[in-house]
């Protein structure tokens, strides 16, 4: 016998979590296309072995903290997580790279916070952050796209990669091991080479890197399926680019000979997967209109300071995090005025 | 053509309205026993004038109002009384209230009636008097004494009347009925009203899903005396659009001002069905003894709106159009967006019971929610531009105050947030709640702070008369000390 809801309103909508975290996964498929294509299928057993590892931790997590397992494991945020780690790290990291990641990400960036919903940092740039700075040389040893390379990596020696970190014979070592575009930007403009010159080295096609391009490309237009779908509000993104391209423009301007162009720092690295699909995390980004205006310009700010001017070719989880902490601040001062509210 | 302005958020419903617009408004079969609430309005219940054993006539008094917020209650129809005691009323707590139980003779046998002549030259004063003994409450749903919103007071000026045919809420078809079929009367009852306030203008606002009221309502107001100043405007369907706050804002762009009424930016608005009312209490002296209600939902086969008399049995309604009683199905009064579950098919009708639903479609089964993920679907959808989930996580946390800060007293549970919640999170609910705290904790603190003055006062009370006390022993020590020197002295000399 059905029961009937005892409370008005007695009508519902439709949209239900799990659905929002399916239509996440949908739209992050072209994408994730693109990347097999230019990065090899180590990225599929990627996702495969993050997603295992995520569902496994977040089964253990649920019934340590006597929490009903079906409604919180088909609800579909763990398998998201797994997917946006999984799909940031470099394609051939080794097993125990993605998994200490994804523990790292259920078990303390999620679960030891309270769960769905309780997490006040996005939990997979928690994982990449400590993944980061844990272990540097795994996590910037990015393979270059396909087609710069004469060996290409088969599913088998993929295989072999990541499970025993042995090189196949017949691949050489810079196969598998390059500098990324963002990488190589940053240490050639150290090295007095201009942006032109540097642009005319092979890893780079049009105004940034092969393949990353396209991948970034792909990842804007599952991004904009997700506003069209209104799973995500332009607000986040729409701001972090924005203020992107802003700083990326006046320095630009300012010094064509030293800096990047603004359609350089768009289409490189984690740029529209970050705008798209990190930042808009709702749990542990802001939640007001205008809030979510300034977290995601504060966002594209940071990234581009991190990424110029910082340690690290890139910065977006560590401006995510460091947005994520400003949260809790920004929903109380961006209220928005409410009905009858005084001017 | 009045450029209209429109509120953030709300929602676009399926109106479910076509299966109770196919049959005509009828008659409700007169029921046994008509089961008289005192409290039919928001105010003070009324003081019962009649007594067990009593013959009472059709449209007689057997009520009158207690206090200022107040009306009158009338007999539906002519019958004996049988009781006058606590019974079951139709109220989301499921409470008992006093009520005067009338057995009908069937003869429908009326008092007589006194209507007036020419309300035009009756002050507005007098006219608000009538307009009150003829026991009228807002029927668009909250019940509040119409005479009270007919008298802007000597320091407003009605700018315009706006008469409130917007009838948003899903399933509901009362006000859309009775514009098709009595949109003469509506704008008699408008006259009246506008007399009554002497406002400059009125609006009557419709709707675009209700054509055919819409249309009747332009014939009549064509052939009507009071065209020149009265303009229709056909409102966009979006749920809450009929609540009055988002109504004024769609039609005049304005806001009513936190802790203000319509009246404080020149704007008073009625229901249809109330002007309606008031235009049968002036010209027929009809007092409001009964009211159409819609009755529809899955269950119901002849759905429609029925002329209902007050005190009538829920369940005589359902049986006159033929629903099917299965289990499990719900009983709701009023809209499925703000209505609430009926406890039992024998409560009575009253003068604020808009819609019987029996089977909603797709009704929303008890949800078991998930957690809050922010996604902020619910600030979207909120017509007030709250926060609800941030509402939501300091009401679940208990700090009322964080509550308060985020404007939850400006929350017209109208129930957009908790329809599109991913997470199925009863937000309502939680508001209620912590709107009622609130309301409890400020009470304690008034009657805490009461205490407090009641007791500093004692205290002042007790030290003064200690002094006091202390005085006139000292004076009369001083007068002893006195006495006895002078005796010690007379007796020196002596």
């Amino acid at each position: 016998m059905a029961l009937f809801k005892l409370t008005p309103p007695f009508l519902s909508g439709t949209n239900r979590v799990t659905d929002h975290m399916l239509q996440l996964l949908i739209a992050l498929i072209p994408a994730t296309i693109a990347l097999v294509y230019y990065f090899g299928t180590g990225v599929l057993i990627n996702i495969i072995l993050a997603v295992i590892v995520a569902l496994a931790a977040e089964t253990l997590m649920l019934t340590l903290r006597q929490r009903p397992i079906k409604p919180f494991i088909t609800d579909g945020s763990a398998i998201v997580t797994a997917f946006l780690l999984a799909v940031a790290l470099p394609p051939l990291s080794p097993w125990w790279l993605t998994t200490v990641g994804i523990l790292f990400a259920i078990i303390f960036a999620k679960h030891l916070y309270g769960g769905l919903g309780y997490n006040p940092f996005n939990p997979a740039m928690v994982a990449y952050v400590l993944l980061l700075i844990s272990f540097p040389v795994e996590m910037t040893s990015w393979l270059p796209a396909e087609s710069l390379s004469n060996s290409p990596i088969t599913l088998s020696s993929a295989f072999q990669l990541i499970f025993t970190e042995q090189l196949p014979q017949h691949i050489p070592i810079d196969a598998i091991s390059a500098a990324t575009p963002l990488d190589m930007m940053k240490t050639q403009i150290g090295l007095q080479q201009t942006p032109d010159q540097i642009l005319h080295h092979p890893v780079f096609s049009l105004f940034a890197g092969e393949g990353w391009l396209w991948v970034n490309v792909w990842f804007a237009i599952g991004g904009l399926f997700l506003i069209y779908r209104k799973i995500i509000s332009w607000h986040i993104p729409v701001a972090f680019i924005a203020s992107l391209v802003a700083i990326s423009l006046i320095t630009w301007l300012i010094s064509p000979e030293t800096t990047a162009s603004p359609l350089f720092h768009l289409f490189s690295g984690g740029t529209m997967i970050g705008a798209f699909f990190i930042a808009t995390d709702p749990v542990s980004a802001a939640t007001t209109p205008k809030g979510r205006l300034i977290f995601g310009a504060g966002i594209g700010l940071l990234t581009y300071i991190i990424r110029v001017w910082g340690g690290y070719p890139d910065g977006i989880a560590f401006a995510v995090l460091l947005m994520n902490m400003l949260v809790p601040l920004i929903d109380y001062y961006t209220q928005p005025r409410v009905y009858g509210a005084g001017r | 053509m009045r450029q209209l302005d429109s509120f953030p958020g709300g929602l676009v419903l399926d109106g479910q309205k076509q299966r109770s617009t196919e049959l005509a408004i009828r008659q409700a079969p007169l029921s046994k026993v008509l089961v008289l609430p005192l409290q039919q309005h928001i105010g003070e219940a009324s003081i019962p004038t009649v007594s067990v054993g009593d013959y009472v006539l059709k449209g007689q008094v057997i009520a009158l109002a207690n206090g200022h917020v107040s009306v009158n209650l009338h007999a539906p129809s002519s019958g004996h009384i049988t009781a006058i005691d606590d019974q079951a009323i139709p109220h989301p707590s499921g409470l008992s209230a006093s009520c005067i139980s009338i057995e009908t003779d069937g003869k429908e046998q009326w008092t007589a009636l006194s209507p007036v002549e020419d309300y035009q030259v009756l002050s507005a004063h007098d006219l608000r008097q009538h307009i009150r003994y003829a026991g009228i409450v807002g029927l668009g749903g909250a019940g509040f004494p119409s005479f009270i919103k007919l008298n802007p007071g000597i320091h407003h000026f009605v700018d315009t009347l706006i008469l409130n045919g917007v009838e948003c809420e899903p399933y509901i078809t009362c006000d859309d009925m009775l514009m098709r079929e009595r949109a003469d009367g509506i704008l008699d009852g408008l006259a009246i009203m506008r007399h009554a306030i002497k406002a400059k203008t009125s609006v009557i606002a419709i709707e675009d899903n209700k054509p055919q009221a819409i249309a009747a309502m332009q014939a009549a107001l064509s052939q009507h005396p009071i065209h020149n100043d009265t303009e229709l405007v056909i409102v966009p369907t979006r749920y809450p659009t009929g609540s009055e706050k988002q109504l004024i804002q769609v039609l005049t762009h304005q806001q009513v001002p936190n802790n203000k009424l319509p009246i404080d930016i020149g704007i008073v608005m009625h229901n249809v069905g109330t002007a309606y009312a008031i235009g049968r209490a002036i010209n027929y002296g009809e007092p409001l003894i009964s009211r159409i209600v819609t009755i529809t939902g899955d269950n119901v086969k002849n759905a429609g709106n029925i002329e209902t008399l007050f005190g009538s049995p829920i369940r005589d309604l359902l049986n006159f159009c033929e629903t099917k009683w299965q289990a499990p199905s719900q009983l709701i009064m009023g809209g499925p967006m703000m209505g609430y579950q009926l406890s039992s098919s024998y409560l009575p009708i009253t003068k604020t019971a808009n819609c019987i639903i029996s089977g909603v479609d797709n009704a929303a089964p008890e949800p078991t929610p998930m957690p809050c993920i922010r996604c902020g679907d619910c600030a979207t959808a909120c017509p007030v531009n709250l926060l609800p989930q941030q509402i939501y996580w300091h009401a679940r946390a208990k700090d009322l105050e964080k509550t308060s800060e985020y404007n939850l007293f400006d929350c017209i549970e109208c129930g957009c947030c908790n329809y599109v919640c991913p997470s199925e999170i009863p937000l309502v609910q939680y508001f209620r709640f912590a709107k009622t705290e609130t309301m409890n904790q400020e009470q304690e603190r008034q009657k805490s702070d009461v205490a407090r003055v009641r007791h500093e006062n004692r205290q002042t009370r007790q030290n003064m008369e200690k002094r006091e006390k202390e005085l006139r022993q000292q004076q009369r020590k001083a007068a002893l000390a006195a006495s006895q020197a002078a005796k010690q002295a007379d007796k020196e000399t002596s």
